[in-house]
């Protein structure tokens, strides 16, 4: 589906013609990132981060099965495997090192991406799938992400795996009978590694199909944008080739940019120093965190410390996987018609706020399990939760919002007619 | 199409006296015979993920107490997950012992958790049951948390002389496993 103005696909090579009539791929493509794909013309630099996030997936795919083919997934060989990687193999400390900070990069853009939706209120009519099948990529992502940081049997592997299958041991009757069957065993072991990077190769697949849906259900209605105004005519957009891909390769370079710098300059910034120890499960490094994109959530399970009336391990595990799982009801939680936080005076205060929180979360997620961290941590906590919970559900029936442009055009080029004229549009 | 009268039906379609036809009981047996048979292949392809037997098979270990003094604890492993053997001394016992109860998130009696005559030989596992990390404390030196026993630096649960959690988001004590003294000295564990 598209506007009804959109660019026609007209083959005029007769090969494309023909090939037209048998498999309409060339097609597909021009009516979703070519000039038969029309978008609003207002989109800002936030919109590339969609792309970005799908550059990041590819990235993680081609660096993922070249390492696959020199690693090894036997507990007793998977550490000097991978620093066989590192030392012997012909280029493998880039293609290492590639895929470690490209996995913080594929979170650094999901998050922007992410926050994007919650300030243009992205998840709202009609656009509700779309936000639905993200958050299924985000918790594959870090399915994907969890199982790959065990592959390389460091320290933090073996303890980042110990204590996240711990998290299933809190689940009443049965959890302990479903981390041994997780795991294989009672610790992480070589059954565990195994069926770990089984996983950690299915996955980004099973990732890659979810986006194809995600997209899908986008290009129904189509991009919102910056003003969160509908598209009324022509007039409000422009193809998406050339007028986006040229922006979005902007985007490219400009990440590209910033990866080359942490891939070739601070490549272990990010990572731990005991994950270049290998796994000893006789010694728990004296602190357990996990990557920085795990902060956030890991600070909410550490934040119960007292029992009330289940015990503190299940109400953290319960909050942890409640905080994502909360996002999933967010378009029925935020009932406001008003789409852009732009128009929204008090919801843009409480958005930037949430951010600061989540920003404080992951700062304690990183830190040691002591005070003060501990008490922020539930403070944070507690207003995560309250936020969507109590104060959007709230302002979006009591918050006035401010005019609106009537069209994407007006909003870009003002009312007055004269305005239109390009060297008058400043 | 248009024209299609009840003379025209296939065979099997009309419907008997109480109203189901033929087809509906072919329908409801086809897809009852696939669905039960697709949770019977379904229960291998899960099974295969439980521990293994040659996991299982690691069953029970034989420790020497000879060696450790009292206030000394050893750490060694059992089923692959690691195990703590302390000797109590005696104020540590007596520590423990003067616990009343009601005081404790899983509560257990220092007794309860030794071995009939053998109240100095605390045998747990090293796993902290917040979420498994190994709690320290056995070595000499290591910080043994707020009541003298173990100290998990992971989420900073402390438990006391008799591995008794109190402080901490642990929900239970750490786990005492079956063990058997074969002499003074030994004890079998598993
Ligand atoms: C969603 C995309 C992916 C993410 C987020 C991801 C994430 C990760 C992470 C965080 C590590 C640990 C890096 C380290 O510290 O060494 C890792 C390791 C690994 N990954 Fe991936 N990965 C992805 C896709 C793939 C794919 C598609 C493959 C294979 C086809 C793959 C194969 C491997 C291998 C063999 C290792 C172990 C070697 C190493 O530690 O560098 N990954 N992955
Ligand atoms: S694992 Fe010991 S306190 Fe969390």
């Amino acid at each position: 589906m598209s506007f009804p103005w959109a660019e026609q696909y007209k083959p005029t090579n007769p090969f494309m013609r023909w090939m037209d009539d048998r498999l309409p791929l060339p097609r597909l493509v021009y009516n979703a990132v070519g000039k038969g794909y029309p978008v609003p013309r207002n989109l800002n630099y936030f919109w590339n981060f969609g792309v970005l996030a799908g550059l990041f997936l590819v990235i993680q795919i081609v660096t993922g099965i070249v390492l696959a083919m020199h690693y090894a997934a036997n507990s007793s060989i998977a550490f000097a495997s991978v620093e066989h990687i590192m030392r012997d193999v012909n280029s493998g400390w880039l293609m290492r090192y590639v895929h470690a900070n490209g996995a913080s990069f594929f979170f650094i853009v999901v998050y922007i991406h992410i926050f994007r939706g919650l300030y243009y209120g992205s998840y709202k009519p009609p656009r509700e799938m779309v936000w639905l099948l993200g958050l299924v990529i985000f918790l594959l992502m870090m399915a994907t992400a969890f199982m790959g940081y065990v592959l390389p049997w460091g320290q933090m592997s073996y303890w980042g795996a110990q204590v996240i299958t711990g998290l299933f041991e809190a689940i009443p009757l049965v959890g302990t009978t479903i981390k041994e069957w997780l795991l294989g065993g009672f610790a992480p072991d070589n059954a565990a590694l195994n069926r770990f990077f089984s996983l950690h190769y299915l996955l980004p697949f099973v990732i890659a199909g979810v986006i194809i849906l995600h997209i899908w259900a986008l290009h129904l209605p189509g991009s919102s944008n910056p003003t969160g105004v509908d598209v009324k005519g022509p007039q409000d957009t422009v193809p998406f080739h050339p007028y986006y891909t040229a922006k979005d390769g902007f985007g490219v370079g400009v990440i590209l940019i910033l990866f080359a710098i942490m891939v070739f300059f601070l490549p272990n910034y990010l990572g731990h120093a005991d994950n270049y120890i290998e796994a000893n499960p006789l010694s728990t490094p004296a602190h357990i965190v996990p990557e920085w994109y795990f902060w956030p959530f890991y600070a909410i399970l550490r934040a119960f410390t007292v029992d009330f009336i289940l015990p503190a391990k299940l109400w953290g595990v319960v909050a942890m996987f409640g905080s994502i799982l909360l996002l999933f009801f967010l378009p029925w939680l935020d009932k406001s018609p008003v789409r852009s936080g732009k128009y929204r005076p008090q919801f843009k205060i409480w958005f930037w706020v949430l951010v600061v929180d989540v920003l404080i979360l992951g700062w304690c997620g990183g830190a040691p399990a002591e005070e003060p961290y501990v008490m922020i941590s539930q403070l944070a906590s507690m207003y995560y939760f309250a936020h969507f919970l109590i104060i959007l559900p709230i302002i979006s029936r009591t918050e006035r919002p401010r005019p609106m442009p009537n069209s994407i055009t007006e909003a870009v080029l003002g009312t007055d007619e004269s305005a239109a004229q390009p060297a008058a549009a400043s | 199409m248009a024209t299609v009268d009840t003379n025209d039906q296939a065979p099997g379609t009309e419907p008997e006296e109480d109203g189901v036809r033929r087809r509906d009981f072919l329908n409801i047996a086809a897809v009852s015979v696939a669905g039960v048979g697709g949770a019977v292949v379904l229960l291998p392809l899960i099974n295969q993920m439980s521990p293994s037997a040659d996991v299982l098979a690691l069953s029970s270990i034989d420790v020497d107490l000879s060696a450790i003094e009292a206030g000394q604890a050893i750490k060694t492993t059992w089923r692959k997950q690691p195990l703590f053997v302390r000797h109590l001394t005696a104020d540590e016992i007596a520590e423990a012992d003067a616990v009343s109860l009601s005081e404790l998130r899983d509560p257990q009696t220092l007794a309860e958790r030794t071995a009939e005559g053998h109240k100095e030989w605390l045998i747990t596992l090293a796993v902290c049951t917040h979420l498994g990390c190994i709690p320290l404390g056995a070595a000499q030196g290591e910080n043994r948390g707020e009541y003298g026993g173990y100290f998990c630096p992971c989420h900073g649960s402390h438990y006391d002389t008799a591995a008794r959690i109190r402080k901490g988001p642990a929900p239970t004590n750490l786990v005492v496993p079956e063990y058997e003294f074969t002499s003074d000295t030994t004890v079998t564990i598993g």
